[in-house]
Protein backbone atom coordinates (compact mmCIF):
# COMPACT_ATOMS: atom_id res chain seq x y z
CA UNK A 1 0.00 0.00 0.00
CA UNK A 2 1.29 3.40 -0.97
CA UNK A 3 2.12 5.50 2.10
CA UNK A 4 0.66 9.01 2.15
CA UNK A 5 4.09 10.54 2.25
CA UNK A 6 5.16 8.55 -0.81
CA UNK A 7 2.31 9.88 -2.92
CA UNK A 8 3.02 13.39 -1.64
CA UNK A 9 6.70 13.09 -2.55
CA UNK A 10 5.92 11.66 -5.96
CA UNK A 11 3.32 14.34 -6.55
CA UNK A 12 5.68 17.17 -5.66
CA UNK A 13 8.43 15.65 -7.79
CA UNK A 14 6.20 15.28 -10.87
CA UNK A 15 4.65 18.75 -10.43
CA UNK A 16 8.08 20.33 -10.21
CA UNK A 17 8.95 19.21 -13.75
CA UNK A 18 6.38 21.36 -15.62
CA UNK A 19 6.64 24.15 -13.02
CA UNK A 20 10.40 24.47 -13.49
CA UNK A 21 10.06 24.22 -17.27
CA UNK A 22 7.45 26.98 -17.31
CA UNK A 23 9.48 29.21 -14.99
CA UNK A 24 12.67 28.84 -17.01
CA UNK A 25 10.77 29.54 -20.25
CA UNK A 26 9.86 33.00 -18.93
CA UNK A 27 13.54 33.97 -19.05
CA UNK A 28 15.10 31.61 -21.55
CA UNK A 29 14.04 29.13 -24.21
CA UNK A 30 16.46 26.91 -26.16
CA UNK A 31 14.94 28.17 -29.46
CA UNK A 32 12.40 30.78 -30.51
CA UNK A 33 8.99 29.07 -30.73
CA UNK A 34 7.53 31.61 -33.16
CA UNK A 35 10.24 31.17 -35.74
CA UNK A 36 9.40 28.70 -38.53
CA UNK A 37 12.26 26.96 -40.25
CA UNK A 38 10.99 24.47 -42.82
CA UNK A 39 14.50 23.22 -43.72
CA UNK A 40 14.79 22.08 -40.12
CA UNK A 41 11.49 20.16 -40.13
CA UNK A 42 10.94 16.81 -38.37
CA UNK A 43 14.53 16.58 -37.12
CA UNK A 44 14.96 13.51 -34.90
CA UNK A 45 15.98 13.55 -31.26
CA UNK A 46 19.50 15.00 -30.84
CA UNK A 47 21.59 16.94 -28.35
CA UNK A 48 20.54 20.27 -29.92
CA UNK A 49 16.89 19.23 -30.01
CA UNK A 50 16.29 16.77 -27.12
CA UNK A 51 12.70 16.13 -28.34
CA UNK A 52 13.43 16.77 -32.05
CA UNK A 53 11.63 19.39 -34.14
CA UNK A 54 8.05 19.56 -35.43
CA UNK A 55 6.71 19.84 -39.01
CA UNK A 56 7.50 23.56 -39.07
CA UNK A 57 11.03 23.04 -37.81
CA UNK A 58 10.29 24.40 -34.33
CA UNK A 59 12.18 22.93 -31.38
CA UNK A 60 9.82 20.60 -29.48
CA UNK A 61 11.48 21.17 -26.09
CA UNK A 62 10.96 24.93 -26.36
CA UNK A 63 7.34 24.36 -27.41
CA UNK A 64 6.74 22.07 -24.43
CA UNK A 65 8.31 24.65 -22.09
CA UNK A 66 6.16 27.52 -23.34
CA UNK A 67 3.16 25.17 -23.53
CA UNK A 68 3.64 24.44 -19.83
CA UNK A 69 3.37 28.18 -19.21
CA UNK A 70 0.06 28.33 -21.11
CA UNK A 71 -1.47 25.25 -19.49
CA UNK A 72 -0.43 26.13 -15.96
CA UNK A 73 -1.54 29.74 -16.16
CA UNK A 74 -4.94 28.89 -17.70
CA UNK A 75 -5.65 26.17 -15.11
CA UNK A 76 -4.33 28.30 -12.24
CA UNK A 77 -6.49 31.33 -13.01
CA UNK A 78 -9.51 29.06 -13.64
CA UNK A 79 -9.06 27.58 -10.15
CA UNK A 80 -8.66 31.13 -8.83
CA UNK A 81 -12.06 32.08 -10.31
CA UNK A 82 -13.63 29.03 -8.67
CA UNK A 83 -12.16 29.87 -5.25
CA UNK A 84 -12.83 33.59 -5.47
CA UNK A 85 -16.55 33.19 -6.26
CA UNK A 86 -17.32 29.69 -5.01
CA UNK A 87 -15.94 29.89 -1.47
CA UNK A 88 -17.82 33.09 -0.48
CA UNK A 89 -21.02 31.62 -1.99
CA UNK A 90 -20.55 28.43 0.03
CA UNK A 91 -19.83 30.40 3.23
CA UNK A 92 -22.88 32.61 2.64
CA UNK A 93 -25.08 29.56 2.12
CA UNK A 94 -23.76 27.95 5.32
CA UNK A 95 -24.25 31.19 7.25
CA UNK A 96 -27.91 31.39 6.23
CA UNK A 97 -28.38 27.62 6.21
CA UNK A 98 -31.89 26.46 5.54
CA UNK A 99 -32.97 29.88 4.30
CA UNK A 100 -33.90 30.87 0.80
CA UNK A 101 -30.39 32.25 0.07
CA UNK A 102 -28.93 28.85 0.90
CA UNK A 103 -31.57 27.13 -1.22
CA UNK A 104 -31.03 29.54 -4.10
CA UNK A 105 -27.26 29.10 -4.09
CA UNK A 106 -27.53 25.33 -3.96
CA UNK A 107 -30.11 25.18 -6.76
CA UNK A 108 -27.84 27.40 -8.85
CA UNK A 109 -25.04 24.92 -8.18
CA UNK A 110 -27.15 21.97 -9.26
CA UNK A 111 -28.04 23.84 -12.41
CA UNK A 112 -24.43 24.55 -13.36
CA UNK A 113 -23.56 20.93 -12.62
CA UNK A 114 -26.28 19.77 -15.00
CA UNK A 115 -24.73 21.53 -17.97
CA UNK A 116 -22.31 19.45 -20.02
CA UNK A 117 -19.25 21.53 -19.11
CA UNK A 118 -17.39 20.88 -22.34
CA UNK A 119 -20.33 21.87 -24.53
CA UNK A 120 -20.84 25.10 -22.60
CA UNK A 121 -17.11 25.83 -22.62
CA UNK A 122 -17.18 25.41 -26.39
CA UNK A 123 -20.25 27.63 -26.60
CA UNK A 124 -18.59 30.34 -24.49
CA UNK A 125 -15.35 30.29 -26.46
CA UNK A 126 -17.35 30.31 -29.69
CA UNK A 127 -19.40 33.32 -28.53
CA UNK A 128 -16.47 35.31 -27.18
CA UNK A 129 -13.94 34.07 -29.72
CA UNK A 130 -11.22 31.50 -29.13
CA UNK A 131 -8.46 32.72 -26.83
CA UNK A 132 -6.61 31.65 -23.71
CA UNK A 133 -8.58 34.22 -21.68
CA UNK A 134 -11.96 32.86 -22.78
CA UNK A 135 -10.80 29.32 -22.10
CA UNK A 136 -9.95 30.45 -18.55
CA UNK A 137 -13.43 31.92 -18.09
CA UNK A 138 -15.14 28.85 -19.56
CA UNK A 139 -13.22 26.46 -17.30
CA UNK A 140 -13.41 28.81 -14.31
CA UNK A 141 -17.21 29.09 -14.35
CA UNK A 142 -17.52 25.37 -13.76
CA UNK A 143 -15.14 25.56 -10.81
CA UNK A 144 -17.47 27.94 -8.94
CA UNK A 145 -20.15 25.38 -7.95
CA UNK A 146 -17.46 22.85 -7.02
CA UNK A 147 -15.92 25.20 -4.46
CA UNK A 148 -19.32 26.53 -3.33
CA UNK A 149 -20.60 23.03 -2.62
CA UNK A 150 -17.48 21.79 -0.85
CA UNK A 151 -17.10 24.89 1.33
CA UNK A 152 -20.81 24.89 2.23
CA UNK A 153 -20.69 21.23 3.22
CA UNK A 154 -17.62 21.61 5.39
CA UNK A 155 -18.79 24.93 6.84
CA UNK A 156 -22.15 23.41 7.85
CA UNK A 157 -20.42 20.85 10.05
CA UNK A 158 -18.16 23.53 11.51
CA UNK A 159 -21.17 25.65 12.47
CA UNK A 160 -22.24 22.83 14.81
CA UNK A 161 -18.97 22.94 16.74
CA UNK A 162 -18.49 24.42 20.21
CA UNK A 163 -15.88 27.01 19.27
CA UNK A 164 -18.30 28.55 16.79
CA UNK A 165 -21.00 28.54 19.45
CA UNK A 166 -18.71 30.38 21.85
CA UNK A 167 -17.91 32.91 19.13
CA UNK A 168 -21.65 33.41 18.66
CA UNK A 169 -22.12 33.85 22.40
CA UNK A 170 -19.30 36.40 22.34
CA UNK A 171 -21.52 38.38 19.98
CA UNK A 172 -19.58 38.01 16.74
CA UNK A 173 -21.56 38.45 13.54
CA UNK A 174 -22.05 35.66 11.03
CA UNK A 175 -19.71 37.39 8.60
CA UNK A 176 -16.91 37.63 11.19
CA UNK A 177 -17.38 34.02 12.31
CA UNK A 178 -17.28 32.90 8.65
CA UNK A 179 -14.06 34.73 7.90
CA UNK A 180 -12.26 34.38 11.24
CA UNK A 181 -13.25 30.89 12.33
CA UNK A 182 -14.88 28.92 9.54
CA UNK A 183 -12.60 29.83 6.64
CA UNK A 184 -9.26 29.01 8.34
CA UNK A 185 -10.64 25.59 9.26
CA UNK A 186 -11.70 24.96 5.68
CA UNK A 187 -8.29 25.69 4.26
CA UNK A 188 -7.03 22.13 4.13
CA UNK A 189 -10.12 20.94 2.25
CA UNK A 190 -9.90 23.86 -0.16
CA UNK A 191 -6.21 23.28 -0.88
CA UNK A 192 -6.84 19.63 -1.71
CA UNK A 193 -9.83 20.49 -3.92
CA UNK A 194 -7.84 23.24 -5.64
CA UNK A 195 -5.15 20.71 -6.55
CA UNK A 196 -7.74 18.38 -8.06
CA UNK A 197 -9.46 21.21 -9.98
CA UNK A 198 -6.04 22.35 -11.17
CA UNK A 199 -5.42 18.95 -12.74
CA UNK A 200 -8.90 18.93 -14.31
CA UNK A 201 -8.17 22.43 -15.63
CA UNK A 202 -4.99 21.21 -17.32
CA UNK A 203 -7.01 18.45 -19.04
CA UNK A 204 -9.80 20.86 -20.02
CA UNK A 205 -7.35 23.40 -21.43
CA UNK A 206 -5.66 20.68 -23.45
CA UNK A 207 -9.04 19.55 -24.78
CA UNK A 208 -10.16 23.05 -25.71
CA UNK A 209 -6.93 23.93 -27.46
CA UNK A 210 -6.98 20.55 -29.22
CA UNK A 211 -10.21 21.58 -30.97
CA UNK A 212 -8.77 25.04 -31.63
CA UNK A 213 -10.61 27.00 -28.94
CA UNK A 214 -7.76 27.60 -26.51
CA UNK A 215 -4.64 29.76 -26.80
CA UNK A 216 -4.21 30.88 -30.40
CA UNK A 217 -1.09 30.56 -32.59
CA UNK A 218 1.72 31.44 -32.35
CA UNK A 219 1.41 30.80 -28.58
CA UNK A 220 2.23 27.09 -28.20
CA UNK A 221 -0.13 24.93 -26.15
CA UNK A 222 0.01 21.20 -25.46
CA UNK A 223 -3.47 20.59 -26.82
CA UNK A 224 -2.76 22.22 -30.16
CA UNK A 225 0.57 20.44 -30.46
CA UNK A 226 -1.48 17.22 -30.26
CA UNK A 227 -3.92 18.45 -32.89
CA UNK A 228 -0.99 19.25 -35.21
CA UNK A 229 0.59 15.89 -34.48
CA UNK A 230 -2.53 13.90 -35.32
CA UNK A 231 -1.95 13.89 -39.08
CA UNK A 232 1.73 13.06 -38.60
CA UNK A 233 1.29 10.21 -36.16
CA UNK A 234 2.55 7.62 -38.64
CA UNK A 235 5.44 9.82 -39.79
CA UNK A 236 6.68 11.07 -36.43
CA UNK A 237 4.86 9.49 -33.46
CA UNK A 238 7.04 11.50 -31.08
CA UNK A 239 5.13 14.66 -32.05
CA UNK A 240 2.07 13.16 -30.33
CA UNK A 241 3.87 11.29 -27.57
CA UNK A 242 5.88 14.21 -26.13
CA UNK A 243 3.01 16.68 -25.43
CA UNK A 244 0.81 13.80 -24.25
CA UNK A 245 3.41 12.68 -21.73
CA UNK A 246 3.81 16.31 -20.59
CA UNK A 247 0.05 16.47 -19.86
CA UNK A 248 0.06 13.08 -18.12
CA UNK A 249 3.04 14.00 -15.89
CA UNK A 250 1.40 17.26 -14.83
CA UNK A 251 -2.06 15.79 -14.18
CA UNK A 252 -0.68 12.71 -12.43
CA UNK A 253 1.60 14.90 -10.31
CA UNK A 254 -1.27 17.16 -9.26
CA UNK A 255 -3.55 14.21 -8.44
CA UNK A 256 -0.87 12.53 -6.33
CA UNK A 257 -0.14 15.86 -4.67
CA UNK A 258 -3.86 16.23 -3.90
CA UNK A 259 -4.04 12.74 -2.39
CA UNK A 260 -0.88 13.29 -0.39
CA UNK A 261 -2.02 16.69 0.86
CA UNK A 262 -5.41 15.32 1.88
CA UNK A 263 -3.73 12.72 4.06
CA UNK A 264 -1.16 15.14 5.41
CA UNK A 265 -3.50 18.07 6.11
CA UNK A 266 -6.52 16.21 7.44
CA UNK A 267 -6.25 16.61 11.22
CA UNK A 268 -8.02 13.29 11.72
CA UNK A 269 -5.43 11.43 9.69
CA UNK A 270 -2.47 13.43 10.97
CA UNK A 271 -2.24 11.50 14.24
CA UNK A 272 -2.35 8.12 12.54
CA UNK A 273 0.46 9.09 10.21
CA UNK A 274 2.92 9.69 13.00
CA UNK A 275 2.43 6.18 14.32
CA UNK B 1 -42.59 9.94 0.33
CA UNK B 2 -45.07 11.58 -2.02
CA UNK B 3 -44.03 14.99 -0.69
CA UNK B 4 -40.39 14.14 -1.43
CA UNK B 5 -41.31 12.98 -4.93
CA UNK B 6 -43.19 16.17 -5.75
CA UNK B 7 -40.43 18.32 -4.32
CA UNK B 8 -37.93 16.57 -6.57
CA UNK B 9 -40.31 16.85 -9.52
CA UNK B 10 -40.64 20.58 -8.91
CA UNK B 11 -36.84 21.06 -8.86
CA UNK B 12 -36.60 18.92 -11.98
CA UNK B 13 -39.03 21.13 -13.92
CA UNK B 14 -37.53 24.33 -12.48
CA UNK B 15 -34.00 23.23 -13.46
CA UNK B 16 -35.17 22.53 -17.00
CA UNK B 17 -36.91 25.91 -17.25
CA UNK B 18 -33.84 27.77 -15.95
CA UNK B 19 -31.52 25.76 -18.18
CA UNK B 20 -33.60 26.63 -21.24
CA UNK B 21 -33.45 30.35 -20.38
CA UNK B 22 -29.67 30.19 -19.87
CA UNK B 23 -29.10 28.34 -23.15
CA UNK B 24 -31.40 30.66 -25.09
CA UNK B 25 -29.69 33.78 -23.69
CA UNK B 26 -26.19 32.40 -24.30
CA UNK B 27 -27.02 31.65 -27.91
CA UNK B 28 -28.77 35.02 -28.32
CA UNK B 29 -25.69 36.98 -27.29
CA UNK B 30 -23.50 35.02 -29.70
CA UNK B 31 -22.16 37.45 -32.27
CA UNK B 32 -22.95 36.95 -35.96
CA UNK B 33 -26.32 36.99 -37.65
CA UNK B 34 -27.33 33.53 -38.93
CA UNK B 35 -29.07 35.02 -41.99
CA UNK B 36 -26.02 36.97 -43.18
CA UNK B 37 -23.86 33.97 -42.35
CA UNK B 38 -26.01 31.73 -44.55
CA UNK B 39 -26.10 34.14 -47.49
CA UNK B 40 -22.41 35.03 -47.49
CA UNK B 41 -20.67 38.41 -47.57
CA UNK B 42 -22.07 39.56 -50.93
CA UNK B 43 -25.72 39.29 -49.91
CA UNK B 44 -28.04 42.29 -50.41
CA UNK B 45 -29.57 43.80 -47.25
CA UNK B 46 -33.14 43.13 -48.46
CA UNK B 47 -32.35 39.46 -49.15
CA UNK B 48 -30.96 39.17 -45.63
CA UNK B 49 -34.07 40.87 -44.23
CA UNK B 50 -36.31 38.50 -46.18
CA UNK B 51 -34.43 35.47 -44.88
CA UNK B 52 -34.51 36.86 -41.35
CA UNK B 53 -38.28 37.11 -41.48
CA UNK B 54 -38.54 33.65 -43.06
CA UNK B 55 -36.49 32.18 -40.18
CA UNK B 56 -38.52 34.17 -37.68
CA UNK B 57 -35.41 36.06 -36.53
CA UNK B 58 -37.24 39.42 -36.73
CA UNK B 59 -39.71 38.33 -34.04
CA UNK B 60 -39.30 39.62 -30.48
CA UNK B 61 -36.96 37.48 -28.35
CA UNK B 62 -39.67 36.43 -25.94
CA UNK B 63 -41.86 35.08 -28.78
CA UNK B 64 -38.93 33.18 -30.22
CA UNK B 65 -38.13 31.68 -26.82
CA UNK B 66 -41.67 30.39 -26.37
CA UNK B 67 -41.83 29.17 -29.98
CA UNK B 68 -38.64 27.22 -29.37
CA UNK B 69 -39.81 25.74 -26.05
CA UNK B 70 -43.21 24.87 -27.51
CA UNK B 71 -41.49 23.15 -30.43
CA UNK B 72 -39.13 21.22 -28.15
CA UNK B 73 -42.06 20.00 -26.03
CA UNK B 74 -43.88 18.70 -29.09
CA UNK B 75 -40.75 17.13 -30.58
CA UNK B 76 -40.35 19.78 -33.29
CA UNK B 77 -36.83 21.18 -32.93
CA UNK B 78 -37.12 23.54 -35.91
CA UNK B 79 -35.28 23.77 -39.22
CA UNK B 80 -31.49 23.96 -39.39
CA UNK B 81 -30.24 27.31 -40.75
CA UNK B 82 -27.33 25.71 -42.59
CA UNK B 83 -28.67 22.40 -43.85
CA UNK B 84 -32.31 23.49 -44.27
CA UNK B 85 -33.38 20.14 -42.84
CA UNK B 86 -35.44 19.20 -39.84
CA UNK B 87 -33.34 19.40 -36.65
CA UNK B 88 -35.34 16.54 -35.10
CA UNK B 89 -34.26 14.28 -37.96
CA UNK B 90 -30.64 15.45 -37.73
CA UNK B 91 -30.60 14.77 -33.99
CA UNK B 92 -32.24 11.38 -34.58
CA UNK B 93 -29.57 10.43 -37.13
CA UNK B 94 -26.74 11.54 -34.86
CA UNK B 95 -28.22 9.73 -31.87
CA UNK B 96 -27.70 6.49 -33.77
CA UNK B 97 -23.98 7.14 -33.45
CA UNK B 98 -23.75 8.86 -30.06
CA UNK B 99 -26.09 6.57 -28.15
CA UNK B 100 -24.44 3.26 -29.20
CA UNK B 101 -21.02 4.86 -28.64
CA UNK B 102 -21.96 5.98 -25.12
CA UNK B 103 -23.47 2.57 -24.31
CA UNK B 104 -20.45 0.76 -25.76
CA UNK B 105 -18.03 2.92 -23.73
CA UNK B 106 -20.15 2.51 -20.62
CA UNK B 107 -20.21 -1.27 -21.12
CA UNK B 108 -16.41 -1.40 -21.51
CA UNK B 109 -15.79 0.82 -18.50
CA UNK B 110 -18.16 -1.22 -16.30
CA UNK B 111 -16.71 -4.54 -17.42
CA UNK B 112 -13.19 -3.33 -16.63
CA UNK B 113 -13.94 -1.32 -13.50
CA UNK B 114 -16.18 -3.59 -11.42
CA UNK B 115 -13.87 -6.66 -11.33
CA UNK B 116 -10.73 -4.56 -10.80
CA UNK B 117 -12.44 -2.53 -8.07
CA UNK B 118 -13.62 -5.68 -6.28
CA UNK B 119 -10.17 -7.25 -6.66
CA UNK B 120 -8.45 -4.17 -5.21
CA UNK B 121 -10.85 -4.03 -2.26
CA UNK B 122 -10.39 -7.73 -1.56
CA UNK B 123 -6.61 -7.33 -1.68
CA UNK B 124 -6.66 -4.10 0.28
CA UNK B 125 -3.18 -2.94 1.24
CA UNK B 126 -1.46 -5.64 -0.78
CA UNK B 127 0.48 -5.49 -4.06
CA UNK B 128 -2.62 -6.20 -6.18
CA UNK B 129 -4.42 -3.22 -4.63
CA UNK B 130 -1.39 -1.01 -5.18
CA UNK B 131 -1.24 -2.07 -8.83
CA UNK B 132 -4.93 -1.25 -9.39
CA UNK B 133 -4.63 2.11 -7.61
CA UNK B 134 -1.56 3.05 -9.64
CA UNK B 135 -3.28 2.02 -12.88
CA UNK B 136 -6.36 4.09 -12.03
CA UNK B 137 -4.20 7.11 -11.14
CA UNK B 138 -2.64 6.84 -14.57
CA UNK B 139 -6.01 6.25 -16.25
CA UNK B 140 -7.42 9.46 -14.77
CA UNK B 141 -4.36 11.45 -15.84
CA UNK B 142 -4.41 10.36 -19.50
CA UNK B 143 -6.40 12.75 -21.71
CA UNK B 144 -8.82 10.54 -23.65
CA UNK B 145 -8.23 12.32 -26.97
CA UNK B 146 -4.48 11.72 -26.66
CA UNK B 147 -5.15 8.07 -25.92
CA UNK B 148 -7.38 8.07 -29.00
CA UNK B 149 -4.58 9.45 -31.20
CA UNK B 150 -2.19 6.80 -29.89
CA UNK B 151 -4.79 4.05 -30.45
CA UNK B 152 -5.23 5.24 -34.06
CA UNK B 153 -1.45 5.24 -34.51
CA UNK B 154 -1.10 1.68 -33.28
CA UNK B 155 -4.29 -0.15 -34.27
CA UNK B 156 -5.40 1.76 -37.36
CA UNK B 157 -2.18 2.90 -39.02
CA UNK B 158 0.41 0.36 -37.94
CA UNK B 159 -1.59 -2.85 -37.47
CA UNK B 160 -4.53 -1.80 -39.68
CA UNK B 161 -7.06 -3.69 -37.56
CA UNK B 162 -9.51 -0.83 -37.41
CA UNK B 163 -10.29 2.18 -39.58
CA UNK B 164 -8.69 5.43 -38.46
CA UNK B 165 -12.01 7.26 -38.38
CA UNK B 166 -15.40 7.83 -39.91
CA UNK B 167 -18.56 5.85 -39.50
CA UNK B 168 -20.25 4.09 -42.40
CA UNK B 169 -23.53 3.66 -40.54
CA UNK B 170 -25.41 0.58 -39.46
CA UNK B 171 -26.49 -0.32 -43.02
CA UNK B 172 -23.33 -2.38 -43.62
CA UNK B 173 -24.19 -4.66 -40.76
CA UNK B 174 -23.91 -4.63 -37.00
CA UNK B 175 -20.34 -5.95 -37.00
CA UNK B 176 -18.98 -3.14 -39.19
CA UNK B 177 -20.76 -0.54 -37.10
CA UNK B 178 -19.37 -1.94 -33.87
CA UNK B 179 -15.87 -2.22 -35.34
CA UNK B 180 -15.78 1.44 -36.31
CA UNK B 181 -16.95 2.44 -32.82
CA UNK B 182 -14.45 0.20 -30.99
CA UNK B 183 -11.41 2.52 -30.83
CA UNK B 184 -13.51 5.58 -29.87
CA UNK B 185 -15.31 3.55 -27.21
CA UNK B 186 -12.02 2.31 -25.73
CA UNK B 187 -10.66 5.86 -25.66
CA UNK B 188 -13.81 7.14 -23.96
CA UNK B 189 -13.97 4.24 -21.52
CA UNK B 190 -10.42 4.54 -20.15
CA UNK B 191 -10.83 7.50 -17.75
CA UNK B 192 -14.38 6.43 -16.87
CA UNK B 193 -13.17 2.93 -15.97
CA UNK B 194 -10.43 4.41 -13.79
CA UNK B 195 -12.92 6.57 -11.88
CA UNK B 196 -15.50 3.78 -11.57
CA UNK B 197 -12.92 1.28 -10.38
CA UNK B 198 -11.89 3.64 -7.57
CA UNK B 199 -15.53 4.19 -6.57
CA UNK B 200 -16.14 0.42 -6.58
CA UNK B 201 -13.03 -0.16 -4.46
CA UNK B 202 -13.79 2.47 -1.83
CA UNK B 203 -17.51 1.57 -1.65
CA UNK B 204 -16.67 -2.08 -1.09
CA UNK B 205 -13.99 -1.28 1.49
CA UNK B 206 -16.47 0.90 3.36
CA UNK B 207 -19.14 -1.80 3.28
CA UNK B 208 -16.64 -4.41 4.45
CA UNK B 209 -16.11 -2.36 7.60
CA UNK B 210 -19.80 -2.59 8.59
CA UNK B 211 -20.99 -4.58 11.61
CA UNK B 212 -23.16 -6.99 9.64
CA UNK B 213 -20.10 -8.05 7.63
CA UNK B 214 -18.29 -8.81 10.87
CA UNK B 215 -21.31 -10.85 11.95
CA UNK B 216 -21.26 -12.77 8.66
CA UNK B 217 -17.56 -13.48 9.12
CA UNK B 218 -18.14 -14.50 12.74
CA UNK B 219 -20.78 -16.95 11.52
CA UNK B 220 -18.00 -18.65 9.61
CA UNK B 221 -18.41 -17.32 6.06
CA UNK B 222 -15.19 -17.04 4.09
CA UNK B 223 -13.95 -13.65 2.99
CA UNK B 224 -14.98 -14.21 -0.64
CA UNK B 225 -18.41 -15.53 0.40
CA UNK B 226 -18.95 -12.40 2.47
CA UNK B 227 -18.01 -10.17 -0.45
CA UNK B 228 -20.22 -11.91 -2.99
CA UNK B 229 -23.29 -12.58 -0.88
CA UNK B 230 -23.38 -9.62 1.50
CA UNK B 231 -21.05 -6.74 0.75
CA UNK B 232 -21.21 -6.41 -3.01
CA UNK B 233 -24.94 -5.80 -3.26
CA UNK B 234 -24.74 -2.91 -0.80
CA UNK B 235 -21.55 -1.51 -2.24
CA UNK B 236 -23.11 -1.34 -5.71
CA UNK B 237 -25.47 1.53 -4.82
CA UNK B 238 -22.89 4.37 -5.16
CA UNK B 239 -21.39 2.57 -8.15
CA UNK B 240 -24.75 2.57 -9.96
CA UNK B 241 -25.12 6.30 -9.26
CA UNK B 242 -21.75 6.98 -10.86
CA UNK B 243 -22.63 4.74 -13.83
CA UNK B 244 -25.80 6.79 -14.34
CA UNK B 245 -23.88 10.05 -14.24
CA UNK B 246 -21.19 8.67 -16.53
CA UNK B 247 -23.79 7.77 -19.12
CA UNK B 248 -25.04 11.33 -19.42
CA UNK B 249 -21.45 12.55 -19.42
CA UNK B 250 -20.49 10.14 -22.20
CA UNK B 251 -23.38 11.33 -24.34
CA UNK B 252 -22.20 14.94 -24.18
CA UNK B 253 -18.52 14.47 -23.41
CA UNK B 254 -17.73 12.55 -26.57
CA UNK B 255 -17.37 15.85 -28.44
CA UNK B 256 -13.57 15.71 -28.69
CA UNK B 257 -13.40 11.97 -29.33
CA UNK B 258 -15.95 12.36 -32.14
CA UNK B 259 -13.67 15.05 -33.51
CA UNK B 260 -10.61 12.76 -33.37
CA UNK B 261 -12.40 9.95 -35.21
CA UNK B 262 -14.57 12.14 -37.49
CA UNK B 263 -17.68 10.45 -36.13
CA UNK B 264 -21.00 12.03 -37.09
CA UNK B 265 -22.35 12.13 -33.53
CA UNK B 266 -24.23 14.69 -31.42
CA UNK B 267 -21.05 16.29 -30.10
CA UNK B 268 -19.68 16.93 -33.55
CA UNK B 269 -23.07 18.24 -34.63
CA UNK B 270 -23.00 20.86 -31.84
CA UNK B 271 -19.41 21.76 -32.55
CA UNK B 272 -20.04 22.26 -36.27
CA UNK B 273 -23.29 24.10 -35.59
CA UNK B 274 -21.49 26.52 -33.25
CA UNK B 275 -18.85 27.33 -35.86
CA UNK B 276 -21.52 27.71 -38.58
CA UNK B 277 -23.78 29.89 -36.38
CA UNK B 278 -26.55 27.33 -36.79
CA UNK B 279 -28.12 28.62 -33.59
CA UNK B 280 -31.29 26.56 -33.67
CA UNK B 281 -29.27 23.34 -33.80
CA UNK B 282 -26.98 24.54 -30.98
CA UNK B 283 -29.94 25.48 -28.77
CA UNK B 284 -31.84 22.26 -29.35
CA UNK B 285 -28.95 19.83 -29.00
CA UNK B 286 -27.48 21.52 -25.90
CA UNK B 287 -30.97 21.58 -24.35
CA UNK B 288 -31.38 17.90 -25.15
CA UNK B 289 -28.03 17.05 -23.52
CA UNK B 290 -28.85 19.11 -20.43
CA UNK B 291 -32.25 17.43 -20.30
CA UNK B 292 -30.51 14.02 -20.35
CA UNK B 293 -28.27 15.00 -17.41
CA UNK B 294 -31.11 16.49 -15.34
CA UNK B 295 -33.33 13.48 -16.10
CA UNK B 296 -30.62 11.02 -15.02
CA UNK B 297 -30.11 13.00 -11.78
CA UNK B 298 -33.87 12.97 -11.17
CA UNK B 299 -34.12 9.22 -11.78
CA UNK B 300 -31.13 8.61 -9.47
CA UNK B 301 -32.80 10.65 -6.70
CA UNK B 302 -36.10 8.82 -7.09
CA UNK B 303 -34.33 5.44 -7.12
CA UNK B 304 -32.57 6.43 -3.91
CA UNK B 305 -35.94 7.21 -2.39
CA UNK B 306 -37.22 3.77 -3.35
CA UNK B 307 -34.07 1.97 -2.19
CA UNK B 308 -33.26 3.86 1.01
CA UNK B 309 -35.84 3.09 3.72
CA UNK B 310 -34.74 6.12 5.78
CA UNK B 311 -35.78 8.53 3.06
CA UNK B 312 -39.14 6.82 2.83
CA UNK B 313 -39.78 6.95 6.55
CA UNK B 314 -38.72 10.54 7.15
CA UNK B 315 -41.40 12.03 5.02
CA UNK B 316 -44.31 9.71 5.86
Amino acid sequence: MIRPSTSLQFGILLCLIPMIMATISFFWQPFDVTELNISNRLKPVSLTHPFGTDHFGRDMLSMIMVGAQTSISVAFVAVGIGVLFGVPLGLFAANWRGGFIDDGIMRFNDLVFAFPSLVIAILITAIAGPSAFNAIVAIGIFNIPVFARISRGAALSLWQREFILSAQVAGKTGLRISTEHVLPNLMHILIVQATIQFSLGILAEAGLSYIGLGAQPPTPSWGRMLADAQTMVSLAPRLAIVPGVAIIITVLGLNLLGDGLRDALDPKLRGSMKK
Amino acid sequence: MIKYFFRRLFTFVLSLALASIVIFSLVEIAPGDPASFMLGINAQPDTIAALRSELGLDQPKINRYFDWIGGMLTGDFGISYTYRTNVTEMVGDRLWVSLPLALYALFLSTVIAIPTGIYAAAKRGKTGDFAVISATQLGIAIPNFWFAIILVGIFAIKLQWFSAGGFSGWKDGLFNGITSLTLPAIALALPQAAILSRVMRSALIETLGEDYIRTARAKGLSSSQTIWTHALRNALIPVLTIIGLQFSFLLAGAIIIEQVFYLPGLGRLVFQAITQRDLIVVESVVMLLVFAVILVNFIVDITYMLVDPRLRQDSI
